[in-house]
Formats: structure tokens, C-alpha cells, sequence
């Protein structure tokens, strides 16, 4: 039963995103909602991305410099391994699921709303495709912005560990800039950047097709809303492992 | 002009709507009346092709739509305006834009020329100095008539309206009334009207059709429901007491003639 239930709404899945993928029907109408997309999505989502990492850059700074405190192993070595943290994991995966959270209950409960309250009938009964007109410029806006919030949240988390450094003496700051600039491998920053291009799009498709489906009232909005994060997040986890895989083997 | 024919449409096996067979004329107000439940709805998505029904046939102007290729449906949306129970207006637009989004989707028409259509749309349904307000600032009724406003900024051939009159007053149930009635005559639009409003039946019932669990029990005019002699409809119709002494007295003065339209009765315009 779950099985088959898993196989229906994934063949709803795929046939929504054919109609998302087809030529808009008015570009400047695409480009203009884009645009706004882009500010809704992802320069809304710069401040929280950034407090998240600056801490998180702190912590990762504290937890390493007191779990390898041994004369044997280099100071800086702490600089290293919260660069690497963040660059390979925290700011593509884990800051991914931060935003299913985020963006996703947006997207879901946003659409849902409009189904709801007829909206999209009203769209679909002018002739507009209003899986292409509401759905697409989501997707491109977020795929074509989270490099950013990547790059945001990698800068930032190594900000917060340098101004621990800074204010404590649990590692100096020379230590902790050597450890940033040693064995750098730019191949992770591309990793981390080509693992969010799949990560932003599921959670923006995800969390389109819940809230495209959504029948009924405000109780079911907020059910389409909650399992679009919940199955946005268990979809990043899955596809990580995957692309961990494929791309650092 | 729109024609039905045997339309079947189930859901997990339950039947829905049994056969209906029925023609919506031009420059009419055609209204689909009956209970809650009674597959008004599900007739009226039917039609305007957001449900697809199993067996039947709708015909626009002669032509099957169930038959139309995706050209000749998209061709046809231009050619519907259709008024949602809730108005359906986009909230991330303001009053204007959701008049001028129709023209801005489906002409070439220049930002200016948009603007002065989607203004004279608005005054056609008396809605001034609303331009820049978003659709939760304004009232239901005036929701309600924005609503018609878009759907009229494309001139269309054809006009839904899902219970127009739920939520609102009985003055501007009056009001949605007469200005659909209006716009119906003033562009020869055909109109269908889905409705449970006795007022609306009364008022502007110009063509009936009384669906019961499904089957249309019923066709006729607003001055035929006098003299119908179907107890499902009496019984739908003349439910409350005002309606019931309004028969009575219409019985007593063996008056058969026209119902006064909104406009004659106390309290209309």
C-alpha cells in the first residue's frame, strides 16, 4: 500500500514537473516573477543563512580545538578541519535542510493557499499553465541562487571561527588562517556548489508539488506544507549520500 | 451557446452526475440551481473543463470540448471568464493588476492600452479609486465585482459564475446580480449561473436547470417555478417561509405573470 501510494505520487511528480518544464507563456511575465522569486527566495534567506553559519563556524572551531588537544597533532589543524566541515558538508547539506525548512514550508504553504482558494482554477480556466507560471521561476530562481547562499554560509562559518579565535585563546588566530590555507582542495567548493544545484531543486519542486496538490482547507495547507519539508529533508539526506559518492570518488 | 449532452461523471465509484443533458443559450442568464451536494459544482467544472467527465459531450458553439486538441482548449480559456465562489483574486496583485493579468497573458497589447482597458473594466463594475489596493483591503462585494471585471477584461464569449452571492449581503447579492444580468445582455455573453440564492432564481432565472443527486429533475423559467409541478423543486424553492407565503400569495392572485425583477421589488435598485 505504501508502496504504491509512493509510486502514484511519484508518477504525479513527474508528470506536474513536464508541465513545469515547457515554454513559458509570456517571457517577461517569467523574468519579472523570477526576479521577484530570487528576492522572495534567496536574498530573504541571506540573513538567517548567515547567522546559522557564523555560529556554527564558532562551535565547529571550539569542538575541534577540544577534541584534538594532544601534542602530537598541529593547533592548526583546527583551522583545517572547520574549513573543510563547512565546505563539505554544513554549508550544502546541512544548510539545504535549513532551508527545506524555510523555503520549503514557503513554497508549499504559498501554492497551497492559491489551490485552496481557487486560484490556480482561476489561472488554469484563463489558459495560463499555471504549474509553468507559478512553479518554474521558483525553481530557477533557487537553483540559480543557493551557489550564493553556498558561498554566504562557507565565508561566514569561517568568519565565526576566526573571531573565536580571535576572542579566546583556545587557538590562535595565525594557527587558524594557516590551517584555512593549508592542503585547500578547490574541487570541494565546487562539490558543495554542484550538490546544492540538486538540493535547491528538490526542495523548491518538492514543496511545489504538496502544495499543487493540496485540497480542501487551511488543516490540509498545513499538512502539504509539513510533508513537504519532512520529505524534501529525507530527499537531500538520500541524494548527499549519492552525490557524495559519485562526486568525491 | 452551450450545449451538454449525457454528461456522467463519478468519483471512487460514486456517481455524480447521472446523464444531464442541457442547453445554456446566449445572451441568457442560465442558472444551475440545487441542494448542497447536488452536483452543481461538479456540472459546472465539467463544463468549463477542469473536470473531465466520463461519457458525454459539451459543445461550444457546436464544437466538442472534450474532443479539442490542446491549440483549440487553450483558444477556447481566452474565450471564458468564469467568477469563483471566493473571487479567486491573486493576493500578491493589486486590484488593477488582477484586471490587467488576462491582457497582460493573452494580448499585445502595450502597458498603456492594458492600464485604460482594465480601468474602464473596473468602472464598468463601479469600482473606483481601488486601483493600487491589494484584494484583502477591499470588501467581499467589491472583491466580487473585481472578479468580474477580470473576467470580462478579454470580452468573452462566456461567463461562469460559482455562486456569485455566497457571503455577501442581500443589497449586494442585488447588486452582483444585475451587473452580471447586465453585462450578459450588454455583450451577449452566455452566462451560467451556479447558484443556491432564491433571490438570484427569482431575480434573474432567465433559463433554470434544478438539479437533484445528480439529475436533472427540472428546466424551465423563474416564472415557470410557480407553476411547476415537481415536488423535489417545490420543496428546494419554496423551502423557507418567506418563499412559501410568496407562492401562496403569487396562488391567490393567480398571478403567473413574470416575477418583478430585483429592480421592482422592495428594496431593489
Amino acid at each position: 500500500m505504501i508502496i504504491t501510494n509512493s509510486l502514484q505520487k511519484f508518477g504525479q511528480y513527474v508528470l506536474l514537473m513536464k508541465r513545469v518544464f515547457s515554454v513559458p507563456d509570456r517571457w517577461g511575465e517569467f523574468f519579472r516573477r523570477y526576479i521577484a522569486e530570487i528576492y522572495k527566495l534567496g536574498i530573504d534567506s541571506i540573513a538567517i543563512v548567515m547567522t546559522i553559519s557564523l555560529f556554527i563556524g564558532a562551535v565547529i572551531t571550539i569542538q575541534v580545538s577540544i577534541n584534538i588537544m594532544s601534542p602530537l597533532i598541529p593547533a592548526y589543524i583546527v583551522g583545517l578541519t572547520t574549513r573543510d566541515t563547512l565546505i563539505l558538508e554544513f554549508s550544502s547539506s546541512i544548510m539545504s535542510l535549513l532551508l527545506a525548512g524555510k523555503i520549503g514550508s514557503n513554497i508549499a504553504s504559498e501554492i497551497g493557499t492559491m489551490r485552496v482558494t481557487e486560484q490556480i482554477d482561476a489561472l488554469d480556466i484563463m489558459g495560463v499553465n499555471s504549474a509553468n507560471y507559478l512553479i518554474l521561476p521558483k525553481i530557477a530562481a533557487l537553483v540559480t541562487f543557493i551557489p550564493v547562499l553556498v558561498v554566504f554560509s562557507i565565508f561566514t562559518g569561517l568568519s565565526g571561527g576566526y573571531i573565536i579565535s580571535s576572542f579566546t585563546s583556545i587557538i590562535s588566530t595565525a594557527k587558524y588562517v594557516y590551517g584555512l590555507q593549508s592542503y585547500f582542495v578547490e574541487y570541494y567548493v565546487w562539490y558543495s556548489i554542484i550538490k546544492s544545484f540538486f538540493f535547491a531543486f528538490v526542495i523548491s519542486s518538492v514543496a511545489s508539488y504538496y502544495g499543487y496538490n493540496a485540497r480542501g482547507g487551511a488543516l490540509e495547507v498545513g499538512k502539504a506544507s509539513t510533508d513537504a519539508v519532512v520529505v524534501s529533508s529525507v530527499m537531500i539526506l538520500l541524494l548527499d549520500v549519492l552525490l557524495t559518492n559519485l562526486l568525491l570518488q | 451557446m452551450i450545449e451538454v449532452r449525457n454528461i456522467i461523471k463519478s468519483f471512487e465509484g460514486k456517481t455524480i452526475l447521472h446523464g444531464i443533458d442541457m442547453t445554456f443559450d446566449a445572451g441568457k442568464t442560465n442558472l444551475i440551481i440545487g441542494q448542497s451536494g447536488s452536483g452543481k459544482t461538479v456540472l459546472m467544472k465539467s463544463i468549463v473543463g477542469l473536470i473531465r467527465p466520463e461519457t458525454g459531450q459539451i459543445l461550444y458553439n457546436g464544437k466538442d470540448l472534450l474532443q479539442m486538441n490542446s491549440a483549440e482548449v487553450r483558444h477556447l480559456r481566452s474565450e471564458i471568464g468564469m467568477l469563483f465562489q471566493g473571487s479567486a483574486l491573486f493576493d500578491s496583485l493589486t486590484v488593477l493588476e488582477n484586471v490587467e493579468f488576462p491582457l497582460k497573458m493573452f494580448t499585445r497589447q502595450s502597458p498603456a492600452e492594458r492600464i485604460r482597458r482594465a480601468k474602464f473594466c473596473l468602472e464598468r463594475v463601479n469600482i473606483q479609486g481601488a486601483d493600487n489596493l491589494s484584494p484583502a483591503e477591499i470588501s467581499g462585494g467589491m472583491q466580487k465585482r473585481v472578479a468580474i471585471a477580470r473576467a470580462i477584461a478579454l470580452n468573452p464569449k462566456y461567463l461562469f459564475c460559482d455562486e456569485p452571492n455566497s457571503g455577501l449581503d442581500p443589497r449586494t447579492s442585488i447588486v452582483i446580480d444585475e451587473l452580471v444580468s447586465d453585462i450578459t445582455k450588454e455583450y451577449n455573453i452566455t452566462t451560467i449561473i451556479n447558484t443556491h440564492d432564491m433571490n438570484s432564481v427569482m431575480g434573474i432565472g432567465e433559463n433554470i436547470i434544478f438539479l437533484n443527486k445528480g439529475h436533472r429533475e427540472w428546466v424551465g423559467t423563474k416564472e415557470q417555478i410557480f407553476t411547476a409541478d415537481n415536488e423535489a423543486l417545490d420543496n428546494f424553492v419554496f423551502a423557507s417561509n418567506l418563499f412559501k407565503m410568496v407562492k401562496k400569495y403569487a396562488a391567490q392572485e393567480q398571478r403567473t405573470a413574470p416575477f418583478p425583477p430585483h429592480s421592482d421589488t422592495p428594496g431593489g435598485k
